[in-house]
């Protein structure tokens, strides 16, 4: 073959060149959608209550998730430090998923349960207050805003047509059970519940 | 991976490889030398031509030895579908074989320490040494790095013990963890300001310290019926529900009057989050030894 033909026929260049950038794609991401281990969730997990999907939004828009991943690899330095690696069956149920590629801080896939609330509380409001040399900003406006539940409802809609199995009851009750409460008890609700699915056994 | 996703992943990737070796063969058949020519593309723009000069070498054969080496790679690897690679490698058994090696040379140690009692172990120098390690990794965030604890978190040095100080009852707290809970105003819900500020008097009298000493005798009465339940009628607390000593001048929430009326009218609540499931036994053992050497 002459390089002259797909040099001068436009068309056939057009189709080699999507064909050769797809090839990627099609090889490595494709057969996800399709893969029993990657979209089975892990046995008992179950998609976050309201008030843990509102705390996870404050998550993301505190841009957590910029600075902390929630993703152990399989190595023995992480493990012995975070827990068990992270397994996709537990993933699921994110959308987005939060695994973030830049740790500042710490990862947080097994932080639930690993501090208590009062320190979670304390850290958050004044982390220099508990931990002297961290760099981390504080976020004193959770104590003092309300959760916005206007919007609860429809969040969990949107999940359950993605495919996350809430119930219409959940659903019918979100809006309540986050109203009245503060930023914080939502987003320590979010946080101490992550990673408690798998056993953490160092 | 079914075996229709396995097929098609396999047909993609050596349809790359292999279409890339064929592209690159074919397009170079009429140039096997890398003498440069006179003989250009045959368009012209602006006077600019472009010569028809073969690949150069070099990059000819990097290329082949890029193919060479993805084929090499997809033998050893898994890399095609459901095929294993003749390195049999996975993600996972790299970690297993990581943790077996670790085990191999630190199991016996921690096996050998785990079983010593807690106060022998607190006088093993490598083992504190190790216990320091995994004080620093796994406590300092609340109790700080020399253990001297800050508010809400107890220090550790003093020998005052929330809960006990036995190895027993470290253990516990380790392994189980504790839940503290001061209910607001103790047992006593309709206690008035007014009570507040007189049982705060009559605790900082422990301690010789009451702001206004006429309200000390009113404020053992309310003591009696609100904190006494707990904190015992001395006041020198009770280590089975980890209510604090208030005799002893070691404060967990502060010690003047304003910290210590906020904790008698909202309560307090506290926890120390149970280790049993992140570290092992021979850890836990150790941890143990070290928090007891810090007051033995």
């Amino acid at each position: 073959m002459k390089h002259e033909i797909v040099e001068k026929n436009i068309g056939l260049m057009i189709v080699l060149i999507m064909l050769t950038i797809s090839g990627g794609f099609l090889a490595e991401v494709v057969p996800l959608f399709f893969l029993k281990s990657v979209n089975e969730p892990i046995d008992g997990l179950e998609p976050l209550a309201a008030l843990e999907l509102e705390g996870r939004d404050i998550y993301i828009r505190e841009g957590c998730h910029v600075c902390h991943t929630q993703q152990i690899r399989p190595f023995r330095a992480e493990t012995e430090r975070y827990g068990h690696y992270s397994v996709a069956g537990e993933f699921v149920y994110d959308r987005p998923f939060l695994w973030g590629s830049k740790r500042t801080g710490p990862d947080l896939a097994r932080v639930g349960g690993r501090y208590s609330d009062a320190w979670q509380r304390q850290h958050l409001y004044n982390p220099r207050s508990v931990v002297p040399e961290s760099n981390m900003p504080a976020f004193p406006w959770l104590f003092e805003d309300l959760v916005n539940h206007n919007g609860t409802a429809a969040k969990l809609t949107g999940l359950q047509t993605l495919g996350v199995p809430y119930t219409d009851e959940q659903i019918a009750l979100a809006a309540a059970s986050v109203e009245g409460k503060f930023e914080i008890e939502a987003l320590l609700a979010y946080l101490q519940q992550l990673g408690t699915v798998l056993p953490n056994k160092r | 991976m079914t075996t229709f996703w396995s097929i098609w992943v396999t047909v993609i990737m050596l349809g790359t490889i292999f279409g890339c070796t064929w592209l690159l063969l074919s397009t170079r058949k009429s140039q096997t030398s890398d003498v440069e020519t006179d003989r250009t593309m045959g368009h012209s723009f602006d006077g600019i031509e472009e010569y028809d000069n073969p690949l150069p070498k070099w990059w000819f054969y990097l290329f082949m030895s890029t193919i060479v080496f993805s084929l090499g790679y997809l033998a050893l690897y898994p890399g095609l579908g459901n095929y294993k690679g003749l390195l049999g490698w996975t993600s996972v058994n790299q970690w297993e074989a990581e943790v077996a090696e670790a085990d191999a040379l630190y199991g016996p140690i921690y096996a050998q320490y785990g079983k010593t009692a807690v106060p022998e172990l607190a006088k093993v120098d490598d083992a504190m040494k190790l216990g320091q390690r995994l004080f620093a990794i796994n406590c300092t965030v609340c109790h700080g790095s020399a253990a001297r604890g800050q508010v809400g978190f107890p220090n550790l040095t003093d020998t005052d013990w929330l809960y006990g100080g036995s190895p027993e009852a470290i253990l516990h707290t380790l392994n189980n963890g504790r839940m503290g809970v001061m209910p607001a105003k103790g047992v006593m819900p309709n206690m008035t300001d007014t009570q507040v500020d007189q049982v705060v008097n009559y605790v900082l009298s422990f301690s010789d310290r009451a702001k206004d000493p006429a309200s000390v005798e009113a404020g053992k009465a309310v003591f009696m019926q609100g904190c006494a339940a707990c904190h015992g009628a001395d006041g020198k607390g009770m280590q089975a529900v980890g209510a604090p000593n208030l005799t002893d001048n070691v404060w967990l929430y502060g010690s003047n009057f304003d910290w210590i009326r906020q904790t008698v009218i909202h309560g307090r609540q506290n926890q120390m989050p149970a280790q049993s499931g992140r570290l092992s036994q021979d850890q836990i053992q150790i941890l143990a030894a070290y928090v007891y050497s810090m007051s033995n």
